[in-house]
């Protein structure tokens, strides 16, 4: 744990948390959690179930308000003391793990509800498209491989599609940081491979956290892994060093 | 193939074919009745009554109200169970400026006070009347009281993010609260009785046939506009927002909407538009009393738009109409069965008719038509 | 005036009864002397031989007044007899005054009735309550004390003395006190009598006998005081602060005992819907109407005592509470099963739904029982009710509503704890999905659950028929407030129900002194949405991931 003590350089830090506490009516979901994300960095989260990993994107992202510790993205911006849509409009944006798309909305619409940019409600009611907007839409939906299905409601879409189509959303929103819940759930292996690639290129020049079950996915990704057990961080290190790391072991396979 | 949207839409282009068919009807329906009952002879069988002409008046009034109720049921998943508060303020408001006419003409012959106000020994005019002599003010005051109260409220309850049926409940508290209210007599809005006994409007005379026939149109015009100003709500950016609050709150907010913004926005213009309803009303009527804050008044809205089908507009009005037409009928021929029925219709539509008839039968349903969504997806739950 | 022939029996039981202070001869002919001076002179005149009468404390006097004061009392003009005169067919029967014998009939024109003023009705009243605080019927000497408090007459002074004397009843003796303070009070001319009264007086701190002190302290239109006597005035004020002081928390604790018996009905009206709408998340708009079926239960029920066991009529009650208990959750549970199952994750559909059913139902009693409000009675054990000093009454059928409101959250929490039911219940609760899975039969648990919910809500409708009018609309009038108790006190936690529904029972009687009753509900209903602007999910509201979903 000590080496993961001390703080890299802040210049690069995009998310900062410390000392991260949270308790739910005497559970304690969160507990002292540190983790800090730099700059086009890719990271992965593990740990069983109950390790705080939901927890932890919710306190990232506002829905949760840590009971103590500091949390700051972007270097100065506290998280601690702002809502969803101020966070999600200062540059974190956030897949679900059970994919969570406007079911009634086309996909199209969903894209364009992402889109960066238009928010305030006056704008809202004259706003309308602009030509680079369609063309960033257009090359989402290459990108997600659903330029075919644009019109069609995404409540009809596959789970895969879905979870796609939720990425596609965070790329229109062209976040600073990424938070990509459990990506790969009801993927066939060549969209979980797919999807592998595609987060690793968005990481080029995002900030990407994963949450992930699945260790093929992991491995594929390449990157530096956190493992999360009991609300605090287990161990952290590429896939190979935590892999061998005894307490790592003892948690996921010593019941 | 249609690939993208036009750049621009301009607001004909956003209207559906339900939606022209209401046009459509309403425009016929405001030049032909008007003609049928103030140029055929009463012996004629295509003489249209008067009294068929304020009873569809007062249809018309409560098609805007469910249009106010559908614009953010249908389409922004609040269900108000308090929007027959807006309607009655609406009311009163254009009530109060109706009262301000009578002048001297009232029973107590008082050019100052209002009758009831003289019977109950006030000496002057509350602060709170003051303007409503003056038309335009009076007219402000039918789309500012119902829209502020509601800014106010909505602002209260969308920031600490009261949703779903805790503010369905808390509407139906503030309907009731103010109902409670306006029964006091010193709060200066007549007590039990309400206001009535109207003479006349801008100077017309109210009972004048020709007077009701204007009122009549002026509904017919003001559900078209109600109708072309919800639909370009709700076709714009912002009503893509909206529907996707109603489906997923939080997703939109992690989106970066500030959800309570739109949602207390589009709650204030709904109830402006109840407002407007309301003053329509009130002249066609006759009267407005506290007993149209009544809980059960605007529970009853709900079922207009429900049997409707929410989420078309003109699936609003369509079940404004029916079930008002029905209600007139049943209480006329049997009022025993009224309430049965009406209670009935609250358990059917909610079980076998969830889209409404709009979104059930056919031949009503203009909407265009995506691949339906799954039926786990259509609900999210609380 | 049904009873004249039975008051007359009465009294002359009464009379007959008192024999022990039998009249003398000597007095024999005073009494007779009496009885006439009540027919000659002026009014005044009259008026004093009204007083003078009843000194005598004869028990005689009594019937020659009351007949006096009915316009009853003549005298006959062939031979100036005072006689009584009853009506009998188109004449008149005629009694002697001073010993009630008949003595024949007569017409209207061989009388002459004796006259009688308002300041005389006074006096005769005053003068039957003297004599009859000597009755030997408990109930006769206490009515008979309060009139003489009231009379304020110093001819009664002595016959108080007496009366006094011989009282035994601890409370009769009490008021005659009273009476004999302010009379002595109001009459007497002696400084030192007149303080030690006010001093009596203000040991009985009601609302009657302030205002006898009270009008010591009036002043005249100039600012000077009616009263001369300084002495008195101080004692006067100073007993007024001391009662003002104990009557206002008198007035407290009555506030509070209404308080927390509107409290206690809306904890039944509510713990019902606390549970499906805790428990389910179903928002049952019908809710109110499990109140009223409950009531109309009882209505049925006391209407088949009276008319097969009118005996045994005081026991309805433990009849009609699980009868009202079995009707409403046996609608409840069609209702689950028929209708509400069907919206699932719905809620604002279930909420219409509801409601529709609602409409239906008090249709369905307005149709059978009618439009107006149904009698529905109180049990011999649950009228009357604790009387404290100030004019504050504890009602023992409100007692017995906060008792029994109670023992149902009790019972009900006995249930949830420490049966299966009650674990399948909470399961339900927490992990809806999970439970299925694990083998609950959710359907059963929803079913009896909301069975559950509304038979207590019958239970209290039983309860709500002892205070209330039992009408179509009677559960109209608690839905709002019942909603407002479980949002106040949070969605899922009957700790937070009982505290709920008392705090707001306590806050509404509260406000209602000074804002009146409908401001204060109002005003009550603003609290609660700005409350909700603080604590969005209650005050005892459930944390964490389990309840955002």
């Amino acid at each position: 744990m000590n080496a993961i003590a001390a703080a890299p350089e802040v210049s690069d830090t995009v998310l900062y948390l410390q000392n991260i506490h949270v308790a739910f009516d005497g559970f304690k979901a969160l507990n002292n959690l540190s983790l800090y994300v730099t700059r086009n960095e890719l990271r992965a989260v593990i740990g069983p179930n109950g390790a705080g990993k939901t927890t932890m994107m919710d306190v990232i992202t506002g829905k949760t308000k840590p009971d103590q510790g500091q949390a700051f993205f972007m270097g100065n911006f506290d998280l601690k003391r702002s809502n969803e849509a101020e966070i999600a409009n200062k540059g974190i944006g956030r897949k679900f793990q059970k994919p969570t798309v406007f079911e009634q909305h086309t996909v199209y619409e969903n894209l364009e509800l992402a889109l960066s940019g238009v928010r305030g409600v006056m704008r809202a009611l004259i706003y309308s498209l602009t030509k680079a907007n369609r063309a960033r839409i257009d090359e989402v939906l290459e990108i997600i491989a659903l330029t075919e299905h644009r019109h069609q409601v995404a409540g009809s879409l596959s789970h895969g599609q879905k979870q796609w189509l939720e990425i596609g959303m965070l790329l229109m929103q062209d976040p600073e940081l990424l938070l990509v819940d459990e990506p790969a759930a009801g993927m066939t292996d060549a969209e979980t491979e797919a999807t592998a690639v595609l987060l690793k290129e968005i990481a080029k020049d995002h900030s990407v956290v994963v949450v992930e079950h699945d260790m093929g996915f992991v491995h594929s990704l390449d990157c530096r892994v956190t493992v999360l057990h009991d609300g605090t961080v287990l161990a952290e290190g590429s896939m190979d060093f935590v892999q061998n790391d005894e307490r790592v072991i003892e948690v996921y396979l010593g019941r | 193939m249609d690939v993208s949207k036009p750049v621009v839409s301009p607001l004909l282009g956003r209207i559906d074919r339900g939606g022209w068919i209401l046009l459509g009807i309403l425009t016929a329906v405001a030049i032909v009745v008007p003609i049928l009952n103030l140029n055929v002879p009463a012996s004629s069988p295509f003489h249209v009554p008067d009294f068929v002409v304020g009873l569809m008046g007062k249809y018309l009034a409560f098609a805007l109200l469910a249009l106010s109720v559908d614009l953010i049921w249908g389409y922004c998943g609040i269900l108000s169970l308090g929007h027959g508060a807006f309607f009655a303020l609406g009311g009163y408001s254009m009530g109060m400026y109706l009262m301000r006419q009578i002048g001297d003409r009232g029973v107590y012959q008082n050019p100052n006070l209002p009758d009831f106000m003289v019977f109950l020994d006030w000496k002057e005019l509350p602060w709170y009347w003051w303007g409503f002599d003056f038309f335009p003010f009076a007219a402000l005051m039918v789309v500012l009281a119902p829209g502020i109260l509601a800014f106010v409220f909505g602002w209260l309850t969308f920031r600490s993010r009261v949703t779903g049926v805790y503010l369905s409940i808390i509407t139906q508290a503030l309907t009731f609260a103010l109902m409670l209210a306006f029964f006091r007599n010193d709060m200066g809005f007549g007590g039990n009785n309400g206001l009535t006994d109207f003479k006349d409007i801008l100077g017309f005379d109210l009972q004048s046939q020709t007077t009701r026939a204007t009122l009549f149109v002026l509904s017919a015009v003001a559900v078209g506009l109600g109708y072309l100003v919800c639909r370009y709500i709700v076709t714009s950016r912002f009503g893509l927002v909206m529907m996707a609050i109603r489906d997923s709150e939080s997703r939109a907010r992690f989106l970066g909407y500030r959800v309570e913004l739109y949602q207390v926005l589009i709650f204030s213009v709904s109830a402006g538009l109840a407002g407007i309803a309301g003053a329509l009303y009130v002249p066609q009527v006759g009267i407005i009393n506290p007993s149209e804050f009544s809980p059960a008044n605007s529970i009853e809205i709900v079922v207009w738009v429900a049997l409707g089908g929410r989420g078309s507009l003109y699936g609003a009005v369509l079940g404004a109409v029916l079930v008002n037409y029905a209600k007139t009928f049943l209480t006329g021929a049997f009022p025993d069965i009224w309430l049965f029925f009406l209670g009935a219709l609250f358990v059917v539509v909610t079980i076998y008719l969830p889209k409404g008839i709009v979104g059930t039968v056919p031949t009503f349903d203009f909407r265009r038509k995506k691949s339906p969504p799954p039926e786990a997806a259509v609900e999210e739950a609380t | 005036m049904t009873g004249i022939k039975g008051s007359f029996v009465a009294l002359i039981l009464a009379v007959s009864a008192i024999w022990l202070i039998a009249p003398s001869q000597a007095q024999a002919q005073d009494f007779d002397a009496q009885v006439r001076a009540l027919t000659t002179g002026g009014y005044s005149a009259k008026a004093r031989a009204v007083t003078a009468l009843a000194a005598t404390a004869d028990p005689r006097a009594i019937p020659v007044l009351e007949a006096l004061l009915e316009k009853k009392l003549y005298t006959r003009n062939s031979d100036g007899a005072v006689v009584i005169a009853e009506e009998k067919g188109s004449v008149l029967l005629l009694r002697r005054a001073v010993d009630l014998t008949e003595i024949g009939e007569a017409s209207t024109s061989d009388l002459k009735s004796v006259r009688v003023n308002n300041r005389m009705r006074r006096a005769i009243r005053g003068a039957l309550g003297a004599l009859t605080l000597l009755s030997t019927d408990p109930a006769k000497r206490r009515s008979a004390a309060e009139a003489v408090f009231k009379a304020k007459d110093a001819a009664m002074v002595p016959i108080l003395d007496r009366a006094i004397a011989r009282e035994t009843d601890a409370k009769i003796k009490t008021i005659m006190q009273k009476a004999l303070a302010s009379t002595q009070l109001t009459t007497s001319k002696d400084t030192e009598v007149r303080v030690a009264a006010v001093a009596k007086l203000a040991e009985f701190v009601e609302q009657d006998v302030q205002s006898v002190i009270g009008s010591i302290l009036v002043k005249n239109g100039d600012g000077s005081f009616v009263e001369t006597d300084v002495k008195v005035r101080a004692a006067a004020s100073v007993a007024l602060e001391r009662m003002e002081s104990t009557l206002a928390s008198y007035r407290m604790i009555g506030d509070l005992f209404r308080g927390i018996s509107l409290g206690s009905v809306l904890l039944l009206a509510a713990v019902g819907l606390a549970i499906t709408f805790g428990v389910m998340g179903v928002i049952n708009m019908a809710h109110g109407e499990m109140l009223m079926l409950g009531a109309y239960t009882t209505f049925v029920i006391q209407n088949l005592f009276k008319s097969y066991m009118p005996s045994a009529f005081d026991y309805s009650l433990t009849v009609a509470v699980p009868m009202a208990f079995l009707v409403a959750g046996a609608v409840g549970v069609a209702m689950e099963r028929g209708i509400i199952r069907h919206l699932y994750g719905r809620p604002l559909e279930t909420l219409l739904a509801t409601w529709g059913i609602s409409l239906i139902l008090r249709q369905f009693v307005r149709s059978i029982f009618g439009p107006t409000n149904r009698e529905v009675g109180n049990p011999e054990w649950m009228s009357g009710g604790i009387e404290l000093v100030g004019g504050v009454v504890l009602t023992y059928n409100r007692i017995w509503i906060i008792v029994f409101s109670l023992l149902v959250l009790g019972a009900l929490v006995l249930v949830l704890r420490y049966t299966a039911f009650g674990l399948q219940m909470r399961a339900r609760l927490l992990f809806c999905r999970m439970a299925s899975t694990m083998g609950i039969r959710t359907n059963w648990v929803d079913a009896l659950t909301f069975g559950l919910g509304s038979g207590i809500a019958g239970m209290a409708g039983v309860a709500l028929s002892q205070v209330d009018n039992v009408g179509p609309n009677l559960g109209q009038a608690y839905i709002v407030d019942s909603f407002m108790v479980v949002v106040f006190g949070g969605v899922g936690n009957l700790w937070g129900t009982l505290v709920g529904a008392f705090s707001l029972g306590i806050i509404n009687k509260f406000l209602e002194p000074f804002a009146g009753a409908v401001l204060g509900k109002i005003l009550v209903l603003i609290v609660i949405i700005l409350f909700i602007q603080k604590r969005p999910r209650g005050l005892f509201a459930l944390k964490g991931r389990a309840v955002e979903n």
